[in-house]
């Protein structure tokens, strides 16, 4: 197509036509309509949508306060911890910065964690907006990871300890696990080595590949369109010019809104970062004051508490459970097998997956099903579209009992956490136990659930009430 | 009450059936001084007279104690022992091969030390307070030396001239927990020979040190918290602000 | 809408307050980020004053020591080598120290001996042009790059300019300076302090 800059009356400002110039050459106005002004979101969200806004913010803000804090900080197993503390008390407002990415680390978890529960409640993950929820996981592993590598830093004890007992955690992976280990580490126990290529990952491999899935989280959902507490598609209806008589444009309805939330929820958080920086040992580990001593492990290693319901699954994985679980394949095969339409070879191949997975847990221990169970506990969230098959997307049309699960998923959930910052006890175990069953029990059984019970009818229009 | 509310009040309730003990001695509180200069000024100098001889504060610069109330002049006649620059850090010419072969382990540096010490038991200070104050005099340990809060401890009493010399009465008690068995548990104190203070003057200046520690693990605190005042209130106000605008453009949508 | 231009009003003053509050915000924050640029404590505690011991320095010796990562020079200068000072003032592009545009000579050096005191000379060893360190040429009498009638001084072997004994620049050299004097100070008759004086520290 031939190149065309629009014509300006003569009269035009300087500004317009600096903005015509840019136009005919790069697609700015024609991007902010698209995604801003004249995308249209639903009219009815409610609180639980506004967490993707809110962890955008927080993905900048720690971007931005990283920078600041490499410009002081030292990637060197001798000079690391001193750097801190040098950022605390010797760099004008160090402090100031290092507490709001501490304070920012847990509350990008606080965050997405609510942004995800909108997901599962309001359906979504659903179609069309499958891949916007695969991105999502995509950013969720890769934030899980960006924290991992980034609490090494500090080098203390808990850093030091916590990275030597995940990276070991790949040593139980038959044959290859003790070499994957040393490959990881770079040396015989983490050390300098390990420090400075989890300083790379942490400061630039996994940003650039978070800022991608962002971007791509982002592009997925504005092709398809928002959803709604509803799960009404209000692209279904529209007036004479294509807009959804439900939409309203992002901007500036939702941007002015998102910056009132925005005003509270940094009112939460800079009380945190001037009031109560440690939170109680949650946030700042108190075993994090000491330097990392490769001779002497604290007595109580628990990773940071946003990492403690996979944790807990782990630690729940004993010799004892494998029978439960081994028991629970094979329950599991047999509803495949009796309760599914499924074609006569994706049973047998269940029954055949299920015998070797019973297999091998009876050849290879419980550290490693403990590893396999915490992978598939975070991994299982990737095939969450294709386990719902209820025929309505939200909570709020699905039988009442439903609600219920949901609740109980989510208990479980916390009560796994609550256990995983807990020394192991043996009531404790059983427990974590128990709600390993309940969190895998959830999805596992979800396209049975999820379709059985009486749903309310979806109407076509979205349920809002003017403010 | 629904089904609903009677699960969470059982998920709520969980918590109290495990039963999580750590052991340990209890501790006592630490009396807060970190806004006494005058209190944090005497710990300065009890912390630079009595602990840098064998322990570092290296992140800690001789010049940060102008923020007590200090001119350099004052620190450097009275406070500088182990440098000659008030700009330099208090560090310790000690070195850890030397001091694990003196003392069994290196004294760990002090920098953050108020921060490390904080448990469920109680805060760093308390855990600093107790311990300072319940060394014992026992023969059978190379310091001749015993603690209460840190049983074997390799360090000497090295206050041990403003306390006094006590030694610890011991009894064999039953153990609540299981049967048969006797706990070895602490009775109480007796006082050998007294020290330059008594226990009130002591407790005091103990809690003056341990104030002068809680301050040196995080000398802006002060600061962030006088800060955090005035955020707070500019981002309330930010609220208000926010809440109106959004509601000034919510009307039209109906 | 009937009211249109009365919440038009109200909307944009409600918006100019919000922007303004998320400007001060905005400001905070940058302030914040900006000033970790600053020098840190280790920095400054590193750029302290520096003491230096002079009583056994001899006439015709120059000391170098370190102050905030530079070399400064202390020379004694011999009564003759203080004497020849004032006669070449003709050759030199600022006799007395007096050009400020680039310069921060304290006022006790804007003189002909660049010093506090005639026999103690203190300077920073950097060339104001682009930053190398010059080498001393206390020999007078002719040498390679140095004028038939060198009366002793210091020579910059990056581009050629040439200091006398005083650290003054000859004209039409490439540094637009003299050698720079550092703010210092003496306590007592043999101790020298650079990097402060009367004034405080630099």
């Amino acid at each position: 197509m031939a190149f065309h800059e629009k014509q300006l009356p003569a009269d035009a400002s300087i500004g317009d036509k600096a903005l015509n110039w840019v136009d005919a050459r790069f697609p700015l106005s024609a991007t902010w309509k698209a995604h801003l002004s004249e995308y249209y979101a639903p009219k009815n969200f409610n609180f639980l949508y506004v967490f993707g806004s809110l962890a955008l913010l927080v993905l900048v803000m720690q971007i931005v306060t990283g920078i600041f804090l490499v410009m002081h900080y030292k990637p060197d197993a001798n000079l690391a911890f001193a750097s801190v503390e040098y950022i605390m008390r010797d760099v004008p407002w160090g402090w100031l910065v290092r507490y709001m990415h501490s304070t920012g680390a847990s509350a990008f978890f606080i965050v997405v964690y609510i942004h995800m529960l909108r997901g599962l409640l309001y359906g979504s993950y659903r179609k069309p907006r499958e891949l916007v929820w695969l991105f999502g996981v995509g950013i969720f592993l890769c934030l899980m990871a960006e924290a991992f590598f980034g609490y090494l830093l500090p080098w203390g004890q808990m850093s030091y300890w916590g990275a030597q007992v995940i990276v070991n955690l790949f040593g139980a992976i038959p044959f290859i696990g003790p070499d994957l280990s040393l490959w990881i580490r770079g040396d015989y126990v983490v050390s300098d080595a390990t420090l400075n290529r989890f300083f790379a990952f942490h400061v630039i491999a996994i940003p650039l590949v978070l800022i991608g899935l962002v971007v791509a989280h982002i592009v997925a959902l504005h092709e398809v369109g928002s959803s709604n507490p509803d799960g009404v598609e209000i692209k279904n209806t529209v007036d004479e010019r294509g807009v959804p008589l439900d939409g309203i444009p992002f901007h500036p309805y939702y941007s002015v809104h998102d910056i009132f939330v925005v005003s509270i929820f940094l009112l939460i958080f800079t009380a945190v970062v001037f009031f109560a920086p440690e939170m109680g040992g949650y946030f700042l580990e108190y075993n994090n004051f000491i330097p990392a001593n490769p001779l002497k492990t604290p007595p109580h290693i628990a990773p940071v508490w946003y990492f403690t319901p996979f944790y807990s699954i782990l630690r729940a994985t004993t010799s004892d459970f494998m029978y439960w679980l081994e028991a629970g394949v094979a329950a599991y095969v047999a509803l495949i097998i009796l309760r599914t339409r499924l074609a006569g070879k994706y049973k047998i191949a269940a029954a055949v997956i299920g015998l070797a997975i019973i297999l091998g847990m009876f050849v290879f221990d419980a550290k490693f099903w403990g590893v396999v169970l915490m992978g598939v506990s975070v991994m299982i969230m990737f095939a969450l579209p294709w386990l719902d098959t209820s025929p309505v997307k939200s909570v709020r049309y699905r039988p009442g009992w439903h609600k219920y699960i949901y609740l109980v998923f989510g208990i479980a959930f916390i009560v796994l956490g609550y256990f995983g910052v807990q020394p192991p006890t043996p009531t404790g175990t059983a427990i974590a136990q128990f709600c390993t069953f309940l969190y895998f029990g959830f999805f596992l059984l979800m396209p049975w659930w999820s379709a059985t019970g009486t749903f309310k009818p979806v109407p076509d229009r979205v349920v809002f009430h003017p403010h | 009450m629904t089904l609903l509310k009677k699960l969470i009040a059982a998920a709520v309730l969980l918590p109290g059936l495990v039963f999580a003990s750590e052991g340990g001695f209890p501790l006592d509180r630490a009396p807060d001084h970190t806004k006494d200069m005058a209190a944090l000024q005497n710990g300065a100098r009890l912390f630079v007279n009595y602990c840098l001889s064998c322990h570092s504060a290296a992140s800690m610069r001789y010049n940060k104690l102008k923020d007590l109330g200090l001119s350099e002049e004052q620190i450097k006649n009275n406070l500088l022992f182990t440098s000659d620059k008030v700009g330099d850090m208090m560090t310790v010419s000690m070195s850890v091969k030397d001091a694990k072969a003196w003392f069994g382990v290196a004294p760990p540096d002090l920098s953050v030390i108020a921060r490390a010490k904080a448990s469920e038991a109680g805060s760093g200070p308390d855990w600093l307070y107790t311990y300072l104050r319940t060394f014992y005099k026992d023969d059978t340990r190379p310091t001749g030396w015993n603690n209460l809060v840190f049983p074997n401890v390799g360090m000497p009493h090295v206050l041990w001239e403003l306390q006094g010399v006590r030694t610890a009465k011991f009894e064999e008690v039953k153990n609540p927990h299981e049967e048969g068995k006797t706990e070895h548990t602490f009775v109480g104190f007796e006082q050998v020979t007294p020290g330059s203070m008594s226990t009130p003057e002591y407790d005091r200046a103990v809690a003056d040190l341990v104030s002068f520690m809680n301050w040196m693990a995080e000398p802006a605190q002060a600061t962030r918290k006088r800060i955090g005042v005035w955020v707070l209130l500019f981002l309330g106000l930010c609220i208000v602000l926010t809440w109106r605008l959004n509601a000034s453009y919510w009307k039209d949508i109906k | 809408m009937s009211n249109e231009k009365q919440v038009d009003s109200g909307r944009r003053g409600l918006l100019v307050a919000t922007c303004a509050a998320g400007g001060v915000a905005g400001l905070a924050t940058t302030g914040v980020l900006v000033s970790t640029f600053q020098p840190s404590e280790r920095a400054k505690a590193a750029g302290a004053p520096v003491e230096v011991d002079i009583a056994g320095l001899a006439p015709g010796e120059m000391r170098t020591v370190e102050w905030r990562g530079k070399p400064v020079w202390i020379l004694k200068r011999t009564p003759e080598q203080v004497a020849a000072l004032p006669k070449h003032d003709s050759e030199l592009a600022d006799p007395e120290s007096q050009r400020t545009q680039f310069s921060t000579t304290p006022e006790y050096a804007m003189n002909e001996w660049s010093s506090r005191q005639k026999d103690i000379l203190v300077l920073v060893g950097i060339c104001p042009h682009l930053g190398c360190s010059p080498s001393s040429k206390f020999q007078a009498g002719p040498q390679p790059s140095l004028p038939d009638d060198w009366q002793g001084g210091f020579l910059c072997p990056c581009h050629g300019s040439t200091f006398d004994l005083a650290g003054r620049v000859y004209k039409n050299k490439p540094s637009p300076d003299n050698l720079q004097v550092p703010r210092h100070m003496f306590e007592g008759d043999t101790k020298l302090v650079i990097g402060k004086d009367e004034k405080g520290e630099a």
